[in-house]
């Protein structure tokens, strides 16, 4: 089991962005090759230590990285856009080569960068599995054998002998994960696919892929999508301008990612602005918190509740404090302000000591945008006890709403809160 | 829309092929590494393989490429179902083609009162066998010279030996030249020829036909990834070729003695005049003819082979 099953020792992958280098013209080729004999031993330098510098036309996509995956394991890569995940992928799953460094497998690599790679719009459904799987990797007999799963599991059986071209594109995504998901290799490679077909099938997707990989195959897996990362892998590594930024448990990992992308909007952190609050006779903030799931973050999925909680000191016996909320979209518009005795009947009376407060906002409210909350607490009719704390909030959508069609542009301040009863015949 | 013509068994063989009962199934997986690589053939414990850049001179793996064989199959039957999809007479125009260019070209040289050929085979079956194999050539050229650059999303999703996709586009050739040749075989009982013990040698010509096609193929597919004007070289090349190849004439009736081995440097005279000694029972074309075509052959198979392993590592990057 502790068998190492991908070894990865100081990759590198340099491009060149000099936009000549695409198409060389005959006498450049000429006068280049000419250049590189002669520089031969200066360009057989290393990638530098400022990674990833642009010098003389050339980047670095990847540089210097190196990690080892054991057998069974589920590695999770993650990073911003251009940080050379897939540069990473399509090295190991051999598509290009590396630069500099080395790397080995062991046993049978697939891998999935695209779903429905190799279709062909001519042939039928039928025939594209067949031609698929065999692109993929499969021989005739093992699709043969799985022929049937994968049809059902892409749920196009009407259609197989249609051709492609005449798909929906659901239909096509369908059918390309499903041939992909019947894969059998030691090593799986597989990158964002997931975020394909509805909610419905996406779902359905990350259950098979849950499957796939817990039959102790060795699996990479890019996504932006945390969820499914904390989800699926055991561990995961962080990639930052191509460059290792961390690799460890798949949470501390994912917690290190969000921070880094979650844009404070410009706010100091939590920690910061409470240490930083004046102090106040009556009231002293000792924390406030969002939580999702038990789980402090400011990178929250709308498809739960999320808690909101302060915790203070009462210095001395006050009547009518209040603590609250506001909430404002990207425009800064005020959503709602929602205080903390909003469901009471009486005015509170509070003696000195600590409190908890926790209020929630269920699901379905926030749409997929960034949103500012507002921490105030004040006295009734009176003055503030301190200057307010904000927080930038980061909403991912997988919310039950819209799931249709999930690609709707998110319109309005916040999710609509609207019911509504099935369609009837009359 | 072939459905309702008689060559819609051709089609439903070849789906029976695409769907199920293939030739040469495997029982070992085409990708990966195999157990043939693995030392002691343990299976629990496979040995890693390391893969790095840069690596020095490297030959074609074949073992790979044998592994890999139902992929080319596959992709070969791809590409043959898909060029007779949705034309109103299939495969027939594998046969319309040639028929035509022989027609033509019999009825201009009947014009000019010659017949560019030696002996009594008549000029139809000799031009007709020529026409066949110059059809696997251009079309396997043209189609290999495409094969990197209209697949390019395959290249750049999926790892396979992109060797796999010149190799495979000779399917369609052989397949094509397999029906032109029932026409030639009407046209050889309707003029009373038949063939002499040279027939069993057929397939090697055949072979080596379809060798150069794909020597020449390979040699255009990896610099059409890399220079798009292969676009224009080919047809111009095909156009060339046909007329620089004893397509529709005869060397010995054309060419003069000392001259023949230069014209020889031409692949595919070696070629085409094979086919018309193995078909036709003509008389053995020179020796040092025939060497030097297929050293010329050879020169640019391994030549090719080599020039693709080269650019086949940068091919995801620069196509």
């Amino acid at each position: 089991m502790s068998e190492i099953s991908i070894e990865v020792e100081n990759l590198g992958k340099k491009y060149s962005i000099a936009p000549q280098a695409r198409y060389q013209r005959v006498s450049e080729l000429l006068q280049n090759s000419l250049k590189r004999v002669l520089h031969r031993s200066v360009c057989r330098a290393k990638p530098s230590e400022s990674k990833r510098s642009v010098s003389n036309g050339a980047f670095w996509a990847l540089s210097d990285v190196s990690f080892d995956v054991k057998e069974g394991e589920i590695l999770g890569i993650i990073g911003r856009n251009g940080a050379g995940k897939s540069t990473l992928l399509k090295i190991l799953s051999r598509i290009t080569e590396p630069t500099s460094g080395r790397f080995g497998l062991r046993g049978r690599v697939s891998s999935l960068l695209e779903v429905g790679t190799g279709f062909h719009p001519e042939l039928t459904g039928r025939e594209n599995i067949f031609l698929n799987g065999a692109v993929l990797g499969m021989t005739r007999r093992e699709i043969s054998r799985k022929f049937d799963e994968i049809v059902s599991f892409a749920v196009v059986e009407d259609f197989l002998d249609t051709r492609v071209k005449y798909y929906s594109n659901g239909m096509h995504v369908r059918l390309g994960f499903s041939v992909a998901a019947h894969l059998d290799p030691e090593i799986l490679i597989v990158d964002e696919v997931l975020a394909v077909g509805d909610g419905a099938f996406q779902r359905k997707c990350l259950g098979k892929m849950k499957d796939v990989t817990s039959c102790g195959r060795t699996v990479l897996f890019v996504s932006h999508n945390m969820g499914a990362i904390q989800r699926l892998c055991t561990s995961a590594l962080l990639l930052e301008k191509g460059c290792i930024a961390k690799h460890g448990d798949t949470q501390s990992v994912v917690d290190t990612y969000i921070d880094a992308i979650v844009p404070t909007g410009g706010f100091d952190s939590i920690e910061q602005q409470v240490n930083d609050l004046p102090g106040d006779p009556l009231f002293e903030l000792i924390d406030v918190r969002i939580e999702q799931c038990k789980k402090q973050s400011l990178y929250i999925s709308n498809g739960n509740p999320t808690d909101l909680i302060v915790k203070f000191r009462i210095l001395e016996q006050v009547k009518g404090l209040r603590i609250w909320f506001d909430v404002y979209d990207p425009s800064d518009t005020l959503i709602f302000r929602s205080f903390h005795d909003d469901l009471d009947s009486i005015p509170s009376v509070m003696n000195p000591g600590d409190y908890l407060v926790t209020g929630t906002i269920p699901s379905n409210v926030f749409g997929p945008v960034g949103y500012r909350i507002q921490l105030h607490a004040g006295l009734v009719g009176g003055r503030h006890c301190m200057p307010p704390v904000s927080m930038a909030l980061q909403v991912t959508n997988d919310s039950s709403i819209g799931q249709v069609y999930p690609h709707t542009k998110f319109a309005g301040r916040v999710m609509s809160p609207m019911q509504w009863r099935p369609v009837q015949n009359i | 829309m072939s459905g309702s013509l008689p060559l819609s068994t051709c089609n439903s063989f070849l789906d029976r092929c695409f769907v199920s009962t293939c030739p040469n199934t495997l029982d070992s997986p085409p990708s990966g590494e195999t157990a043939a690589h693995s030392n002691k053939g343990a299976q629990a414990t496979l040995p890693m393989r390391y893969y790095e850049g840069r690596s020095r001179f490297r030959i074609v793996d074949v073992a790979e490429l044998w592994r890999y064989r139902e992929t080319i199959w596959i992709l070969g039957l791809r590409d043959l179902k898909v060029r007779y999809r949705q034309t109103l007479i299939g495969v027939a125009w594998a046969i319309l083609q040639p028929l035509t260019m022989m027609l033509v070209f019999a009825t201009l040289f009947h014009l000019m009162g010659h017949m560019p050929i030696v002996g009594a085979v008549p000029y139809a079956v000799v031009a007709f066998c020529g026409l066949l194999g110059w059809q696997l050539f251009s079309t396997t050229v043209t189609g290999c010279s495409n094969s990197l650059v209209t697949n390019r999303n395959m290249i750049t999703k999926i790892y396979f030996p992109r060797l796999a996709l010149p190799l495979s586009t000779i399917v369609v050739g052989i397949v094509d030249l397999l029906f032109a040749m029932l026409v030639l075989v009407g046209l050889m009982a309707w003029y009373g020829i038949f063939p002499s013990w040279h027939i069993v040698t057929l397939p090697l010509f055949i072979a080596l036909a379809a060798l150069t096609s794909l020597a020449v193929g390979i040699w255009l597919s990896a610099l059409n990834a890399i220079y798009r004007d292969v676009g224009f070289v080919v047809p111009f090349l095909i156009q060339v070729g046909f007329f620089l190849s004893p397509v529709v004439y005869e060397t010995a009736s054309v060419i003069p003695k000392q001259w023949q081995p230069l014209y020889a440097l031409n692949p595919m005279v070696g070629v085409l005049e094979g086919f018309r000694w193995a078909l036709l029972g003509k008389s053995m074309p020179p020796w040092e003819m025939m060497g030097v075509s297929f050293t010329i052959l050879l020169a640019i198979l391994i030549g090719g082979l080599i020039y693709f392993r080269h650019t086949e590592r940068s091919f995801a990057d620069r196509i």
